[in-house]
């Protein structure tokens, strides 16, 4: 089965935020909730690179090793997931988490967290595929349709690649041999241990 | 842990500083970037160390693209924790049951003597239970965080689970407040008598006499062994209220750096208080005749007194006139 993969080539993100705005809208993620956010290094400056960042559905991934309710799950295609009826809003995750991923509404008193909300690789979550009540808690289940996720697929300089691995590193690897440079996958040497040409 | 986050900033410092230095001209024009990308990149793609920028969302916090610091606090997590917290818990229940088998329960040498004398107020014991009750339930509700996933989670299912450490989760957040009043009171009632002096290395120096039968160091009002569980209650809840509410508080005072470490102290100083009480647990139970009296009733008997805490019985004594507020037992009736 194929295992899902996002990739940022920051040597094509303008920072449009287009993948910000359609995921927000897509899932009908809350104020205040960033499942996709675009982080710009090197501001102004000579080398300035933007990278859209998301969860990475980690290889071993962290959120679900430190997890002290065991909530998180991977799918067959390499997506992790989380049950939100399980989780106890801790924080848990955000501490290990090495991309800032997870994200929590201030629900209440102090800063205390309500169910963490992640990037679902477009893949919704537990409950039965495009239902409401999976739609209401997990956003949309675009997989489940046989479509990738909507950041990438809308992205207009298709800097951000999302599917099967194999087949994003190859497009990747291509770009980099093409212009002849690259940063480097995004992320990928923490999320998967391994890197895609540069 | 800290020291090695330090050193690995400054290895990363130098080597950042360093590589272009050292890389020859030829090789970064080969990558037919500016040259002053090279370093970019290789920050880029590097696994370690913060990388942050500019976000056009507010949120500051989302501004770190890259936080590889999460694996030594998954590491923390995973294992030294449970090892360290473990081990310690073990060796203590391990210690006292053998201490338990060989000494067995301290009895009163000279027999309970049906008299006994006020050791601490109402005031004293509001403020000893308050901690003591909200202590358990945060001590229970701690150790479910380390090692619930791992005991309970199997044995009740992952829903009933759930609930429970989300109660939990509720409990240890709201419970802390109770928790820091009371040892804010004990502080304040008990701290003029918990100064260590000469006599508590007199009492250390004999272990307390709490290996041989029938020695009995003289102590006031509070003997070493106490002194010692008040400091590690007044200094420990100190501590533990500081990390605690920093993590209560994510983002008002520290970044995620300043939380995992705040949760590693946290949970460091929480098992060995956690082990400190365990042992203060036994010996104010099933470990001493006549210990719990004073927390249950206040009332202490008499001979209990005199064996445990010869010099403050005197003071009592001296100061009440004697036998005045000893209450029981064949006190003459005035005439």
């Amino acid at each position: 089965m194929a295992r899902m993969k996002f990739l940022c080539d920051a040597d094509r993100c303008i920072e449009c935020n287009a993948c910000v705005t359609a995921c927000k809208n897509e899932h009908e993620v809350p104020w205040g909730i960033n499942r996709r956010r675009v982080v710009t290094i090197n501001d102004g400056q000579p080398g300035e690179r933007s990278i859209s960042m998301a969860c990475m559905h980690c290889t071993d991934a962290p959120c679900m090793a430190v997890c002290p309710v065991d909530c998180f799950y991977k799918t067959a295609e390499g997506v992790v997931l989380h049950d939100k009826d399980l989780c106890i809003g801790c924080g848990y995750c955000f501490y290990a988490c090495p991309f800032g991923a997870p994200q929590y509404p201030q629900v209440g008193n102090f800063g205390s967290r309500g169910k963490m909300d992640k990037c679902t690789f477009c893949a919704g979550g537990p409950e039965d595929d495009i239902t409401p009540v999976e739609y209401q808690k997990y956003g949309s289940n675009r997989l489940a349709e046989g479509k990738l996720p909507l950041c990438a697929e809308m992205c207009s300089t298709k800097a951000l690649l999302a599917g099967e691995g194999d087949m994003v590193a190859a497009i990747y690897k291509e770009r980099v041999v093409k212009r002849g440079y690259g940063s480097g996958a995004w992320g990928w040497s923490v999320a998967y241990r391994e890197s895609a040409g540069a | 842990m800290i020291v090695m986050k330090i050193l690995r900033a400054v290895a990363l410092v130098t080597l950042m500083t360093a590589v272009p230095l050292v890389v020859p001209p030829k090789a970064m024009a080969q990558q037919a970037v500016p040259a002053n990308d090279a370093a970019l990149l290789r920050a880029l793609q590097a696994p370690a160390g913060d990388i942050s920028g500019r976000i056009s969302i507010p949120d500051r916090k989302a501004a770190v693209l890259q936080h590889p610091e999460g694996r030594e606090w998954r590491e923390f997590r995973e294992g030294t924790l449970k090892a360290a917290a473990g081990g310690l818990l073990l060796a203590v229940v391990a210690g006292l049951a053998l201490f338990y088998a060989v000494r067995g329960r301290i009895r009163i040498d000279a027999g309970p003597s049906g008299r006994t004398i006020t050791r601490f107020g109402g005031l004293d014991r509001y403020a000893h239970w308050l901690t003591a009750s909200s202590f358990i339930v945060l001590g229970l509700s701690g150790l479910n965080l380390i090692f619930g996933r791992t005991l309970v989670l199997p044995l009740v299912g992952p829903e009933a689970f759930a609930t429970l450490t989300e109660i939990g989760k509720f409990a240890h957040n709201f419970l802390s407040f109770p928790f820091v009043l009371g040892i804010v009171l004990m502080f304040v009632l008990w701290v003029k008598d918990n100064i260590p002096n000469a006599l508590d290395v007199a009492w250390i120096s004999q272990a307390g006499g709490l290996f041989s039968k029938g020695k009995h160091p003289p102590a006031k009002r509070f003997n070493a062994g106490q002194k010692v569980i008040f400091w590690l209650v007044v200094l420990g809840g100190a501590a533990m209220s500081v990390t605690g509410y920093m993590l209560m508080f994510p983002f008002y005072a520290t970044g995620v750096d300043g939380m995992q470490l705040m949760h590693m102290l946290h949970a460091l100083i929480a098992a060995v208080m956690v082990a400190g009480i365990i042992g203060h647990i036994y010996i104010g139970s099933v470990g001493m005749e006549g210990a719990f009296d004073a927390m249950g009733s206040g009332e202490v008997d008499v001979n209990w007194a005199r064996e445990h805490h010869s010099l403050w019985l005197q003071e009592e004594m001296a100061r009440q006139g004697k036998g005045a507020k000893v209450q029981g037992g064949h006190v003459a009736p005035a005439e």
